[in-house]
């Protein structure tokens, strides 16, 4: 066993007969904060959700803290886990979503508290102490009974995030959760993801804001085409970029 | 127009078209229920990417919509018992209800699943959840906000057919009403009351499917 907290080695995944991640290897220690840059359509998205198997995936393997995610191999070969292995498997990871995805019937309290009742099967007040808890720590203890439909884009997206981070997941995945939001609202959310670092929260996030990925990532990968074109620091990968790509993909981000 | 008003007949018989009200709401009501069973289950088969639970489906909602209720209605009430399934009168026009019905909810439950966007579903898995308990705790839920409206109309419209069970001599309000008329020969106005009825009950139904929807309405 190795000390890594994620490894995925040569993950490749299809869309029909496209072939959209064609052999993937990373991995990732515990409490490293890992960014993934790229152009639109490189993959990003993809792999975050193989990670949690939303997506189904066709080749390599996905190791999150010693387990193989998602798949196992059998004498007839590669089955599919069972949908309740995969599910409490998928709970391992967090993830918070460019759209925000809040359930709009339930207040946002209720919307945190729906996976500790229904997964971690605690009690209803144990749930709400610990949705308000983390309601709190994204700064909005005093909008806990209000309905999505009532709250601004960042502060659905905190509420989001509040509900990920509450499964006391192993591994936070964010997919550009700032990209739908108005420009005024993007500081707030990533102040929350800056806090949780600081808390040494592992992560791998998907993002456009370089600035961000910058100053919080201790480590960038540049997705390209389907593989990992290059990684590293980010002060050494934005300065000093290896590929022709990845100093194309910077000149035209919005990185100053 | 030799033709006097004349209300005391029908006011003597009133009782009667009361309890024959209050039989076409029970059947109205017990048809929507199972017919909400049978249209939840046939909805979520309709968009099913699985063939074996999609074409049943399908098939189900296609022959019933193009069949005219009263030849459901005689149909399971005369033809059926021939075939060996021997059903009550009552019995058999609730169960022709709520399967007509049920393909008519079908159709309004699908559309609103449809119209849920997927990433909930997404964000449940995404927190542990099994697709049973995504289902009962956000795609329904959400649906049945998205399908309120519909179902008020389809409550109303199941009302007004219950009135067609007269052709099997089920003792409900048109029943009662023609038994009145028959028996009195106030036409006129036992049609008159008997039509108040109907309107009256409809805009009690609609107001009361109004608060609920105002209840459940998503808040802003
Ligand atoms: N559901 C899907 N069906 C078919 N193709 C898809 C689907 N989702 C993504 N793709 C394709 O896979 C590629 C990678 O997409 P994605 O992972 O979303 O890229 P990124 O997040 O880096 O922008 C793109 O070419 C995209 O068109
Ligand atoms: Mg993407």
């Amino acid at each position: 066993m190795s000390d890594c907290l994620l490894e995925i080695s040569g993950l490749r995944k299809f869309f029909g007969p496209v072939e959209v991640l064609k052999g993937v290897d990373f991995s990732m220690r515990e409490g490293e904060v890992v960014s993934i840059i790229g152009s639109s359509g490189s993959g990003k998205t993809t792999m975050l959700r193989c990670i949690n198997m939303l997506e189904e995936f066709q080749g390599g393997t996905i190791r999150l803290d010693g387990e193989t995610i998602g798949y196992e191999e059998t004498a007839s070969g590669r089955k599919r886990k069972s949908e309740t292995e995969i599910a409490r498997q998928r709970a391992l990871t967090g993830m918070a979503f460019q759209q925000f995805n809040l359930f709009p019937h339930m207040s946002a309290v209720e919307n945190v508290m729906l996976g500790l009742v229904k997964v971690k099967k605690m009690g209803r007040e144990e749930a709400r102490e610990i949705a308000l808890k983390w309601l709190e720590r994204v700064g909005l203890a005093e909008r806990a009974g209000h309905y999505p439909g009532q709250l601004s884009g960042g502060q659905q997206q905190r509420v989001a995030i509040a509900r990920a981070i509450a499964m006391n997941p192993k591994l936070m995945l964010f997919d550009e959760v700032t990209s739908a939001l108005d420009p005024e609202l993007v500081g707030e959310v990533l102040q929350v993801i800056k806090d949780l670092a600081a808390d040494g929260m592992s992560m791998l996030l998907v993002t456009h804001e370089m600035r961000f990925a910058y100053e919080v990532s201790s480590r960038v990968i540049f997705m390209n085409q389907g593989v990992i074109g290059e990684q590293g620091d980010p002060k050494v990968m934005f300065n000093a970029p290896q590929s022709e790509r990845l100093a194309e993909f910077l000149k035209t981000s919005s990185f100053v | 127009m030799g033709y006097t008003l004349n209300f005391s007949a029908v006011w003597r018989n009133f009782d009667d078209l009361l309890a024959g009200l209050l039989l076409s709401l029970e059947l109205a009501f017990v048809a929507l229920l199972i017919g909400c069973v049978l249209g939840l289950v046939t909805a979520f088969g309709l968009i099913s990417r699985n063939g074996w639970a999609r074409r049943p489906a399908a098939l189900y909602v296609t022959v019933i919509r193009n069949l005219p209720i009263l030849v459901l209605i005689l149909f399971a009430y005369f033809a059926l018992p021939q075939m060996g399934i021997r059903l009550g009168k009552i019995e058999s026009f609730v169960a022709t209800l709520a399967i007509y019905s049920g393909a008519y909810l079908a159709e309004v439950f699908r559309a609103g699943l449809i119209s849920i966007p997927p990433g909930l579903s997404e964000a449940g898995l995404a927190i542990g959840l099994k697709p049973r308990q995504i289902r009962t705790s956000i795609i329904i839920p959400l649906m049945i906000r998205n399908v309120l409206p519909s179902l008020s109309s389809t409550l109303i419209s199941l009302f007004k057919d219950t009135s067609l069970a007269a052709a099997i001599a089920v003792p409900e309000l048109t029943f009662e009403a023609r038994k009145i008329n028959v028996e009195t020969f106030r036409v006129v106005e036992t049609w008159i009351v008997a039509s108040g009825l109907y309107v009256a009950t409809c805009s009690v139904l609609a107001a009361s499917m109004r608060v609920i929807e105002r209840r459940l309405t998503l808040a802003r």
